[in-house]
């Protein structure tokens, strides 16, 4: 079972963080397929946040097909998510961004240099992946 | 949308100050929506209006569509509503008081009240006045569902409370809306508390509405934008200057955004709720609403 905290500092909208959270937990391997979220009301009564927020990112979560839910049931991560990373190969990227960090230290980066590296070439990627599109 | 309050033109004068001036909104229902602004804002004239015991020398208010004044009966049956001070009778046991409830109450729920109290370690032998102003609130929002109300009002339910008795006074209102759906109104100056509980907001400033929306759209409509040191608020695009600051070199500009992309000379940040609330509450010319429009009468 999953359980959501929020960062109140961090700016994001709360359903927002809690869309995040499930995102995350599928990727790496903590949810998986068939494995129930908690009701809403117990995220309710968890977080002590707004019923209307919970719902919110759980019809979120459904619209993108991530979990499905089942009336009287629950609502359940969905089957064909992408299967999390695989641990070798998981571990072969970790390897390749360990000598990136290196680098990067050794060209005087602190993590927020790195950071912003990072998003100035995703950001970039998306925009040319936008115009093949 | 089904609304569980709307007021049209509403005003009040008390001596030569507007409480309240041409102050109208539409409140949903079936939500928990903050009611914000500084104090003498009108917050609390609009509470005692919706259940009337202030009547309005201006405009008109409706609770599910009935008057407060003219139809009083139909009105408090279904509103439940906590003053600010939280009266309660200090030498009265809380069993007194859910007493007191269920005898002044026709759809008065004995049993969840007394659960409710359980579920929190209140006794009911436990005298008021021995009660920490944390149990204190509790045992008043225990009185005010007791009756089962289908709208409950509550003026700054959380002045006065520690953090933690804040959190369990949230978390309790929380569950009940989760667990019966009902709609609530609570006025309060702590935003960083209403971000997580509300999720609409309506900003009253000088007696005026100024803002009323989703909070979720709220603040992904308003951006913060940082650029060159200019002069004069001139943004491009069609954005809406809500606050602007100036050091030397740069300008920093709360905007609400509009249909067009600002220019590519400025930086775009994300805002939080309390950024929004507060560049709201310091610029009170400043409103995200056209000019009020009056309803006819259905």
């Amino acid at each position: 079972m999953l359980h959501f905290h929020l960062d109140a500092r961090s700016g994001v909208p709360t359903y927002i963080q809690l869309v995040n959270q499930v995102r995350r937990a599928t990727r790496n391997g903590t949810l998986h397929a068939g494995d129930r979220l908690l009701t809403a009301r117990e995220v309710v009564a968890a977080l002590a946040i707004n019923p209307n927020t919970v719902l919110k990112a759980y019809t979120q979560l459904e619209s993108e097909g991530l979990v499905i839910s089942r009336p009287g049931l629950g609502t359940f991560i969905a089957q064909g998510i992408p299967a999390p990373l695989a641990p070798a190969l998981q571990r072969q990227l970790r390897r390749g961004l360990d000598s990136w960090i290196r680098s990067a230290e050794i060209a005087g980066l602190d993590r927020e240099g790195m950071l912003a590296l990072i998003n100035l070439a995703m950001d970039e990627k998306d925009k040319k992946g936008a115009h093949v599109a | 949308m089904s609304v569980a309050l709307n007021a049209t033109g509403l005003g009040k004068q008390y001596r030569n100050r507007w409480a309240l001036r041409d102050c109208s909104l539409r409140v949903p229902s079936g939500r928990i929506t903050g009611l914000v602004g500084p104090n003498g804002a009108g917050k609390t004239t609009l509470l005692r209006m919706a259940v009337g015991l202030i009547k309005p020398a201006a405009g008109e208010i409706s609770v599910f569509g009935w008057s407060p004044t003219g139809q009083p009966a139909l009105v408090l049956a279904r509103v439940g509503f906590v003053p600010q001070d939280r009266p309660l009778y200090r030498r009265f046991t809380v069993g007194d008081i859910l007493q007191l409830g269920r005898h002044l109450n026709p759809r008065w729920d004995q049993a969840a009240a007394v659960a409710r109290l359980a579920r929190l370690d209140i006794g009911l032998n436990r005298k008021i006045a021995h009660l920490s102003g944390g149990q204190q609130a509790q045992v008043s929002l225990a009185l005010a569902l007791g009756k089962r109300p289908d709208l409950l009002l509550l003026d700054e339910p959380l002045s006065n409370l520690d953090p933690l008795a804040r959190r369990e006074f949230m978390r309790a209102l929380v569950e009940v809306v989760a667990a019966e759906g009902l709609s609530v109104i609570l006025s309060s100056h702590v935003v960083a508390e209403l971000e997580r509980v509300c999720d609409h907001l309506v900003i009253l400033n000088g007696g005026r509405v100024q803002v009323v929306g989703d909070i979720d759209e709220l603040v992904a409509l308003h951006k913060l934008l940082i650029g060159p040191r200019l002069d004069a608020a001139v943004i491009g695009g069609d954005a809406t200057v809500v606050q602007a600051t100036h050091t030397e070199h740069q300008s920093a500009m709360l905007v609400k955004v509009g249909a067009h992309p600002v220019g590519a000379d400025w930086e775009v940040h994300d805002v939080s709720l309390e950024e929004v609330v507060l560049a709201y509450l310091g610029n009170p010319a400043a409103a995200t609403l056209p000019a009020p429009v009056m309803e006819k009468a259905g």
